[in-house]
């Protein structure tokens, strides 16, 4: 079994055994897909909601409306059945309690509806989240079983 | 202008520019606790999203963190890092209290914490505004003690707009025996860094 990283801006794909995981979610959200026929995972590291904002050249997998397309055709591609996948949500926290909540500070909210509204789209139901809240997450799929691990500094582990 | 292709004189610029501002903090915190503070060279570096956290022990090390933006001509975000243990013990040394728990923290604390978080920024920034003669103002700051990932990801957000890289000013500071040590991040506004030039005389393309 081999634990497939995913870094921030990133997204990847994994089959059973493997595991895949990705650390310090704070106002990022991680999103998972599973296929539970195929046993196929697979995980994006969102960090902004809208790609239309993107100045330099794009990376698909920054923003929910470009990664989670990306990561359902990697999924095919890896074999997975589009129609069986069902998505876990995590993070999105509002890290910094500021007085005045500007824009920016409230990244972590906006980018969950974005993620919820893509996936809306895209006819993917989420099973399970843990979003909001003020505490960062590292989250830890088994592609095989499905189940996600939340890890929290102040409420240990919690499946999802 | 892309700060992935800046030279070494731009790079050198940047290092003073996190000499004056730390060097300046570091001595607000000396003297609130009337000791020596020891600083290092400041580190600039161009990382990608993911190292970002690596020089505070990685991604998921739990740090104590007050945040900042800094607002008018070179708007960047501001960090200043330190362990728990580190916070426990600039405590001590500020009020003689001993921390009746391990590892949390009461809201009196984290307000002082938040306060001080307050005064090394100011100085860090007064100095640099001096400095350039450019108007740069703090926001309200505001204090986590989390993962460092997930706080530090709050600096790319700008960033991240333009691409997959920041630039990172970062001075470590230290004080005896590493009893307190810790880091001030600068991380500027893509469009921070032409103004600043700018101001310094510093030619870029």
């Amino acid at each position: 079994m081999n634990i497939i990283k995913v870094g921030m801006a990133d997204l990847n794909v994994a089959k059973s055994p493997d595991r895949i995981r990705t650390t310090g979610l704070g106002s990022c959200v991680g999103v998972v897909l599973f296929d539970g026929q195929n046993k196929i995972g697979g995980m994006a590291h969102i960090m902004l909601p809208d790609s239309s904002l993107s100045k330099g050249p794009l990376n698909v997998a920054k923003y929910a409306d470009t990664a989670i397309p990306k990561l359902i055709e990697d999924m095919e591609r890896a074999g997975a059945n589009r129609r069986k996948l069902v998505a876990k949500l995590a993070g999105g926290a509002q890290m910094f309690a500021f007085s005045v909540a500007s824009d920016t500070m409230r990244i972590g909210p906006r980018n969950v509806e974005a993620c919820k509204q893509v996936l809306h789209e895209a006819r993917i139901p989420i099973v399970a989240e843990d979003t909001g809240g003020n505490c960062g997450r590292t989250i830890e799929l088994d592609s095989y079983t499905g189940i996600l691990n939340v890890r929290t500094v102040n409420q240990g582990v919690k499946e999802l | 202008m892309k700060f992935e292709s800046f030279g070494d004189f731009q790079l050198d610029v940047l290092r003073e520019i996190g000499n004056i501002g730390a060097g300046n903090a570091a001595t607000a915190l000396s003297k609130l606790i009337s000791k020596e503070i020891d600083m290092q060279i400041p580190q600039v570096n161009i990382i990608s999203f993911d190292e970002i956290a690596d020089v505070v022990g990685g991604a998921e090390a739990l740090v104590v963190c007050v945040f900042l933006r800094v607002l008018g001509d070179v708007p960047a975000s501001m960090f200043f890092i330190i362990s728990i243990e580190s916070a426990k013990n600039l405590m001590k040394e500020l009020l003689g209290m001993e921390t009746k728990e391990e590892g949390s923290f009461d809201d009196m604390e984290l307000s002082m914490l938040n306060e001080i978080g307050n005064i090394l920024a100011g100085s860090y920034l007064s100095s640099l505004a001096d400095f350039t003669n450019l108007n740069m103002q703090p926001s309200v700051p505001a204090v986590a003690i989390d993962m460092a990932g997930a706080i530090l990801s709050y600096g790319l957000l700008e960033v991240g707009y333009s691409g997959d890289f920041a630039l990172t000013i970062d001075t470590a500071f230290f004080q005896g025996n590493e009893e307190i040590s810790g880091h001030f991040f600068l991380i500027p506004d893509p469009d921070a860094f032409s103004r600043l030039f700018q101001a310094l005389g510093v030619p870029f393309e």
